[in-house]
């Protein structure tokens, strides 16, 4: 550790000094502090790209949340981003690298919504559970599929999750151009519009807030309990950063594979269930536009923590309605949002550091004997 | 005669700690220098400090009368500096030949230095194949790597940190043996250890250093081990408690074990019994790995393979064992027996069983169960919350021992119970297997320091190219019989075949 001592000292007055413990205080100052670095970036941004800097940040950070609808909106976008980060987080903090999130999410929104079409006009909102469950079962079966390959013929779930992204993208294409299609929709390939009782109820008058925000907080403080209280999540916690030590104790890593892949997928799975059912209210050849891999973002902005999540999942949902706006009211380009994303990312991989080492002050003047 | 190396007022803190305090000596061309301490008394960083690894804060170091800063390895290297740590740096997936050029300067073809490497281990003594795989070597034969990469670096001052700590007494002798040469030949040679007799055996000064200070420098030739280990802790060391029990009926059978991963073993069969410890010697890698995870239940054999209090238990994981009361303490701790980056408490639960209940972590309780075992067994720690990372080897250990034992095993694997660890901590470790031992326990010990499984065992055996020796006394048997037997070289055992075991024996 001490040879990393001071490479910088040649050029700042400052070294890097290793602590003794990584320390908690930088653990969570590491995000706010990136965040702070990020919008200085981005208010040098707006200046070389010729606008008004205070009032570029204004509308693409504080006009979205200037409304209660705009705060609806960020909430919407959150909500399968929250779902899926959380079951991402267990499941890299087991060392399970299911990247397939996307895969899972799009055949919970397949499974929901073939439950949701079944619905009749006059059936109650009792009909939602069964929607969410399917969902559920749907995410964690496409999820299965990678556990069980990585189980018996021990094959990459890095690249089997990811492959069956693609998998479940052509069968949505193929659900909604065939046995899911709308027969009075002109030949478009979607579903027909969920009768109400397949609807997500709206949370928030007003606003297109649905009941899924509600369920995706209960996902993160269920993570929460799971991973901080549990025997369980420590299990999973052990098996992530020692294997061998896990084996010692007894903990099955079979079981424990099945068991984070299986949580992931059902909680993508309820993503893309409550996406078809909330906003979209019909399945569509793009029901995600990308959830998936931005809850990979989400979960590691996050500290892949359940509720590290949260503030991760509602900065990653300003940068997308900020973009938005910015592209609509001022002709920024659409790439403002994957600038943003990229700006936050390397300041919080930056400020990470922090974690476990200190800045210490050597003085101007002052070199090394 | 100028100094091969000057030291003066070397001091290295690290945060809570002062590992280096105020530190100088010297050593001369051709000198053995001998550095006792022990573990944490800043040995391993002053030497870090010397190879370039570490900076100190503050001090002076000078080579051949020329002061200079040591930047970093390499530049120790040009220096004439070469070490051997503790903890071997190799890569497991290369070559011997491989692993030996990545030390060199660039651009030497790997037949040149294999040929190079060839040649230096026939002048030493030191027989390896250049063409093996690292991961396929045993500890011993690692060392010699490690030894053969400095040596290539010709270098004029070799440090070599606790390196007898994996090798059989004979092997011990070659490599005094090839120490001794060094010196002969003007190499000045630094050699950190804790074991008193081979210091007086080999070294012409000793250096005693406790809590980062050098606290007597004198002859060890002239002083009787119990004053040097005085010197080292400052106090008297603690005697080892005496066996008085009788073991009773036999609670652990093995019949016919064989397989497992590498080489494998062969049919071993052995029964230990209630207050009994069974020592078992042997070099690493000949078989104890693949033991322990079949008596642990981590690579579960057939079920009657393992009999616990005589009930077939070898198809059974490690809790469903432990809940029948036998409990591992395995060799590596950092990563086997406790998880690095998480707290005491969280090590306490990992083997915890009363720990959790209904699913839920009983936080509480694991938090107690930790303090209660820094507290019992004197685990320097700053509390329950501190990583097992932060720990030292020695400290950890008694953690993990101390986390096992006071979970009341019935029976109780230990593979390599003191590696690494102090006097003070070896002795208290011992005594505590002893007095579990007076309480009942059945106790199997692997270990590489006879030492430590004479002043334990009631019965050894040796295991060697996976196959198991017979037992016998721990009084019965003398430390040269049961080195030859380490080799294979029991009545019926494994035959000879390997180069380097001839060499060892015909030291």
């Amino acid at each position: 550790m001490g040879g990393k001592v001071g490479r910088v000292s040649a050029l700042l007055p400052l070294v890097l000094v290793p602590r003794a413990q990584p320390s908690r205080l930088a653990a969570w100052g590491s995000p706010l502090l990136a965040i702070a670095l990020t919008l200085a970036a981005g208010f040098v941004l707006f200046a070389a790209l010729g606008q008004d800097p205070w009032h570029a940040l204004n509308v693409f950070l504080v006009q979205p949340l200037a409304t209660v609808r705009g705060w609806g909106e960020i909430g919407i976008k959150m909500t399968p981003l929250v779902l899926a980060a959380v079951g991402l987080a267990i499941c890299f903090r087991a060392n399970v690298w299911n990247i397939g999130a996307e895969g899972q999410l799009i055949v919970g929104a397949i499974t929901g919504g073939a439950v949701a079409l079944m619905a009749g006009p006059g059936d109650s909102r009792v009909f939602l559970v069964g929607v969410i469950v399917a969902a559920a079962a749907g995410g964690a079966a496409w999820a299965a599929i990678v556990a069980l390959l990585r189980d018996r013929f021990n094959a990459s779930e890095i690249l089997v999750s990811l492959m069956l992204v693609y998998v479940a993208q052509l069968l949505l294409a193929y659900m909604v151009n065939g046995p899911l299609k709308d027969p009075l929709g002109f030949g478009f390939p979607q579903s027909k519009l969920f009768e109400s009782g397949a609807r997500l109820p709206i949370i928030l008058p007003g606003t297109r807030l649905h009941l899924g925000a509600v369920l995706a907080g209960l996902a993160a403080v269920g993570g929460w309990v799971l991973l901080a209280r549990m025997f369980l999540g420590f299990q999973l916690k052990v098996a992530g950063v020692a294997p061998l030590a896990a084996r010692y104790g007894g903990y099955s890593s079979r079981r424990l594979l099945w068991f984070a892949l299986l949580l992931s997928g059902a909680l993508a799975g309820v993503a893309g269930g409550v996406e078809a059912a909330g906003p979209v209210g019909q399945l569509t050849p793009s029901i995600s536009p990308g959830y998936g891999f931005a809850a990979i973002i989400v979960a590691f902005v996050g500290r892949l923590h359940p509720l590290g999540v949260i503030p991760a999942a509602f900065v990653m949902a300003l940068f997308y309605i900020g973009g938005e706006l910015a592209q609509s009211r001022l002709g920024l380009p659409a790439a403002l949002t994957g600038v943003y994303q990229g700006l936050l990312l390397f300041f919080l991989l930056a400020c990470d550091t922090l974690i476990l080492y200190r800045v210490q002050w050597r003085g101007l003047g002052v070199r090394e004997a | 005669m100028i100094p091969r190396l000057r030291l003066e007022h070397v001091t290295k803190r690290y945060p809570g700690v002062i590992a280096n305090d105020d530190v100088s000596l010297e050593v001369l061309p051709g000198e053995i220098l001998a550095v006792l301490g022990e573990n944490g008394a800043g040995k391993s960083t002053l030497m870090k400090v010397i190879y370039g690894a570490v900076r100190p804060d503050a001090g002076e170091l000078a080579v051949d009368g020329q002061a200079v800063r040591i930047d970093n390895p390499a530049h120790a290297r040009r220096l004439g500096i070469a070490m051997v740590f503790q903890h071997f740096a190799l890569f497991d997936t290369l070559t011997v030949a491989e692993n030996v050029a990545l030390a060199l300067p660039r651009g030497e073809r790997i037949a040149a230095v294999a040929a190079r490497l060839r040649a230096v281990a026939g002048r030493y003594g030191l027989e390896v194949e250049p063409g093996r795989h690292v991961h396929e070597l045993s500890m011993g034969e690692r060392q010699r790597v490690e030894i053969l990469r400095a040596l290539l670096t010709e270098p004029r001052l070799l440090i070599l940190d606790e390196p007898t700590s994996v090798l059989t007494p004979q092997a011990v002798e070659i490599l005094f043996g090839t120490l001794r040469r060094l010196a002969a030949e003007g190499v000045s040679v630094v050699f950190i250890s804790h074991k008193l007799d081979e210091i007086r055996r080999l070294a012409t000064r000793c250096v005693v250093m406790r809590a980062g200070r050098v606290v007597a420098s004198v002859d060890p030739r002239a002083e009787t081990e119990a004053g040097l280990a005085r010197l080292m802790i400052g106090a008297d060391p603690p005697a080892i408690a005496r066996h008085l029990t009788p073991p009773g009926e036999v609670v652990l059978e093995v019949d016919a074990l064989a397989g497992g991963e590498g080489a494998g073993l062969h049919g071993v069969s052995f029964t230990v019994r209630r207050a009994q410890i069974l020592g078992i010697a042997g070099i690493s890698g000949n078989g104890q790995a693949q033991l322990m995870a079949a008596l642990s239940g981590e690579v579960p054999t057939r079920p009657h393979t393992v009999r616990l209090f005589g009930e077939p238990v070898g198809a059974l994981g490690p809790a469903a064992r432990r809940a029948r009361g036998l409990r591992y303490i395995p060799e590596e701790r950092l990563g086997h027996g406790a998880v690095p980056e998480m707290s005491l408490t969280a090590n306490a639960l990992l083997t915890g069983d009363g720990l959790h209940r209904a699913g839920f972590v009983r936080h509480d309780a694991a938090v107690g169960y930790a303090q209660s075992v820094i507290g019992r067994y004197a685990v320097k720690a700053r509390g329950a919350q501190s990583l097992a990372a932060s720990l030292s080897g020695g400290n950890l250990q008694k953690f993990i021992v101390g986390r096992e034992i006071d979970s009341a095993p019935r029976v109780l694997l230990v593979n390599q119970p003191t590696w690494g660890v102090d006097v003070g901590a070896a002795t208290a470790i011992r005594n505590a297997l002893v007095a579990l031992r007076e309480a009942g326990c059945a106790i199997v010990v692997v270990s590489e320091e006879l030492d430590e499984l004479f002043e334990l065992s009631d019965e050894l055996r040796v295991m060697a190219r996976g196959q198991l020796s017979p037992a016998v006394g721990a009084h019965d048997i003398t430390v040269d019989e049961l080195g030859r037997w380490m080799a294979g070289l029991w009545p019926g055992g494994p035959a000879l075949g390997r180069p380097e075991r001839a060499a060892e024996l015909d030291a």
